[in-house]
């Protein structure tokens, strides 16, 4: 894994052991079947830079997302795909052939928007025949295929009504009837479920899903939520300040990811400040097989704790720059990889803190746990049954620890400590594109 | 719309009670009565001393149908129709381009439409007057500039008349088709593009048939107007240039032929109704019922 902002190793995602294993078909795909090719994709708006040397490889049958904050950039990267933009430099190039010039209807690449922008003068049937009559297919041929497309989207009984006088989730499929009946190379989804409430957003998720699946079309989705993403793609691009921060499976950006931007964007993260006291590198181990190392850190919240403190040994990240004794590194844990144990418990070492908040879930257990440093964390745990002791009054005093191993560490990085929201002002993203790229010419 | 919604609110306070008299009341008294009056007239016998008096006929209908009145009802709706071509080729690229100004800037563009009103219409029209005359400001410019050596006639033509009526009637036109305009919403032509259609496809396909609703109301609000505006007739058209509005003047002012103006009238009330209902029609077509919205 890199821990900087990921630009050029893009179709290659680092074979790791467990990405994508659950669905064969994508590890097919290797990088001889790229459809769309995006190098050195750059745009500007007065002197704005808002994407920033994208490099991507897209492939054939592909479900892509591009996840990102708003004013990240990732509607801009979607229309200079369309050709509703020109970029102001790079190259895009759709299974080999250039596209940057092309305008929008020159390109077999169709869009589903937003807010649909279905045509309120034209009935559904019409709607979905539309781009077929601008391309003079026959009349019969038209016919066929619209009332295919829209028996796939199981709105047939509605051919002639009017687009306004539709539900929400079926304006949506036939925004989406309307694109795929001219079987497009690429279907560009521009945050197509945003508009719908949660219920039925789930519902189009696994219908999307399905869709895809059947007319085996390359989808490039766009979000801002990442749930939607997780539980979407096959890789996920994310996207801050204009650039690509890590590209990867929903596994490898939830389990492994590049930087504290993307750990802390992707679900909920709690961080761990650790100092590393010890770093054993490259070791054979019991069986003879090289690993990676070990280091030794000691989480620093720890440090001020009374008495004796242990240190843990955890496997050596692979850093940019190598890490060093007495870095200072990132210890990231999942809420659900935390343990909890009660403060007397001698079995046991962790972390001292009290219990402020403990929400039952259901299934889980989620409590918020403010350290004696007041560091604030969230640990979630699944229920036992069997455990009378399961369940926390507020302000009791607990121990916090974890399995070691079960952590990912990541640089010290102060760049993106301050970000932790999902849903910045654009505006101030805008602004930090500014800086970073004028520090860039200047260096 | 708001029809449903306002339905349920049956609760009666007296402000609203008394809000609804006062609007019916107004309604039918300076709306319906004077219409009515005006149908009831036209099937009446003109009288000298009474100005109208029994029987009941339809003598001043079929007069209309005589073909000196004829003519002149049909020449008026020439010259209002030229206006109305000339209002709408203008209007339709300006309205789109306001529309596409940077919105600081659109409420000053369309105040800039708006301002003229502020002037009486009568007296912008005795100004284009001075304009038009054989010594006017555009005869002489031309002469000294050289394009012609003698004046040539603008006032008292077809053209002067048509050229009053699009400069009174301009800002009616692009109002309505400012509006449509602005709800024009610009991923729908982002849409067409994306499936394969030009910039013209768009527009044929697309942009004209989402405006229409703007392009009706502003034909409605310009073409009957002009059919009216007698007074424009009278100081830019001379005697031969006449409009229907200068028929019904002068049947209830110099003729003193009060039924047969009334019918003149009714007639042109008509085809106002024809128009709304090809309006209405219209905007049903394309989903979108609230005459008022765009009108």
């Amino acid at each position: 894994m890199t821990d900087s902002p990921v630009n050029v190793p893009v179709t290659a995602t680092p074979s790791h052991a467990n990405s994508s294993s659950d669905n064969p078909d994508i590890i097919d795909i290797r990088a001889t079947d790229v459809l769309l090719q995006l190098t050195g994709l750059k745009k500007t708006y007065d002197e704005t830079e808002v994407l920033t040397d994208i490099n991507l490889n897209i492939k054939r049958g592909e479900f892509l997302t591009l996840l990102g904050p708003s004013g990240c950039g990732k509607t801009t990267l979607l229309r200079l795909i369309a050709g509703f933009e020109q970029p102001t430099a790079g190259a895009i190039s759709l299974e080999g052939v250039q596209m940057a010039g092309l305008p929008a209807d020159k390109r077999p690449v169709n869009t589903v928007f937003q807010q649909y922008a279905l045509f309120p003068h034209m009935t559904v049937a019409q709607n979905v025949a539309y781009g077929l009559k601008i391309k003079k297919v026959s009349k019969d041929e038209i016919q066929t295929r619209v009332r295919d497309m829209l028996a796939m989207v199981q709105l047939e009984h509605l051919a002639n009504r009017k687009p306004q006088d539709l539900s929400g989730g079926q304006q949506q499929r036939v925004a989406i009837a309307r694109a795929v009946v001219n079987r497009p190379k690429l279907l560009l989804l521009d945050e197509p479920l945003s508009a719908l409430d949660h219920k039925l957003r789930l519902q189009m998720q696994s219908e999307l899903k399905r869709l895809q699946r059947e007319l085996g079309i390359t989808f490039v989705f766009v979000t801002h939520d990442q749930e939607e993403a997780l539980s979407m793609s096959d890789r996920i691009a994310v996207m801050k300040d204009g650039k690509f921060q890590q590209i990867g499976t929903p596994i490898e950006i939830y389990e492994t990811p590049a930087n504290l931007f993307t750990a802390k964007f992707i679900g909920e993260t709690n961080l761990f400040k650790a100092e590393v006291k010890g770093v054993y590198p490259q070791q054979p181990d019991r069986d003879g097989q090289v690993t990676n190392g070990r280091i030794e850190v000691e989480v620093c919240e720890a440090q001020a704790q009374d008495g004796p403190t242990t240190l843990r040994n955890l496997r050596r990240p692979n850093f940019a720059n190598e890490v060093q004794v007495g870095d200072i590194v990132n210890l990231l844990l999942r809420p659900e990889d935390l343990r909890i144990y009660e403060a007397d418990d001698n079995t046991h070492s962790g972390l001292l803190g009290r219990v402020i908040e403990s929400n039952y879930k259901g299934s889980t257990l989620d409590s918020i746990i403010e350290l004696h440093n007041g560091h604030i964390i969230k640990a979630s745990e699944f229920f036992d049954e069997d455990d009378p002791s399961f369940d926390y009054k507020l302000n009791e005093a607990v121990k916090v620890s974890w399995v070691d191993g079960w952590e990912w560490v990541l640089p010290d990085d102060n760049s993106v400590n301050d970000k932790t929201d999902n849903e910045s002002d654009s505006d101030i993203y805008i602004g930090k594109a500014v800086s970073t790229t004028v520090q860039k010419d200047i260096s | 719309m708001a029809r449903t919604s306002s339905s349920h609110l049956s609760n009666k306070s007296p402000f609203r009670t008394a809000t609804l008299w006062l609007i019916w009341g107004w309604l039918l008294i300076f709306a319906l009565l004077p219409n009515l009056l005006v149908i009831a007239v036209s099937f009446l016998t003109r009288d000298n001393s009474e100005f109208i008096s029994l029987p009941v006929n339809i003598d001043s209908y079929l007069r209309i149908i005589d073909p000196l009145y004829f003519d002149v009802f049909v020449h008026s709706l020439w010259m209002a129709g030229i206006t109305t071509v000339i209002c709408l080729l203008l209007g339709y690229p300006f309205a789109w381009l306001v529309s596409k100004a940077k919105a600081r800037w659109q409420p000053l563009l369309m105040m800039m439409l708006i301002l003229p009103f502020w002037t009486n219409s009568l007296v912008r029209t005795y100004a284009l007057k001075l304009l038009f005359a054989n010594n006017g400001l555009i005869n002489k410019t031309l002469l000294a500039i050289g394009v012609i050596d003698t004046p040539i006639d603008i006032l008292y033509t077809q053209g002067a008349v048509i050229a009053g009526l699009t400069y009174l009637l301009f800002p009616f036109m692009v109002l309505p088709l400012y509006a449509v305009f602005t709800d024009l919403r610009n991923d729908m032509l982002l849409a067409s593009q994306d499936l394969g259609a030009s910039k013209t496809q768009t527009f044929w396909h697309v942009v004209l048939p989402l405006t229409t609703p703007g392009i009706i109301s502003g034909v409605l609000l310009v073409l009957l107007p002009a059919m009216g505006m007698f007074y424009v007739a009278d100081i830019l058209g001379g005697s031969r240039n006449l409009l229907v509005g200068n028929i019904i003047k002068n049947q209830f002012l110099d003729a003193r032929d009060w039924p047969f103006g009334a019918a003149a009238s009714v007639l042109l009330t008509l085809a106002m109704a024809v128009l709304l209902l090809a309006y209405r029609a219209s905007s049903r077509r394309i989903g979108k019922t609230d005459f008022s919205e765009v009108a």
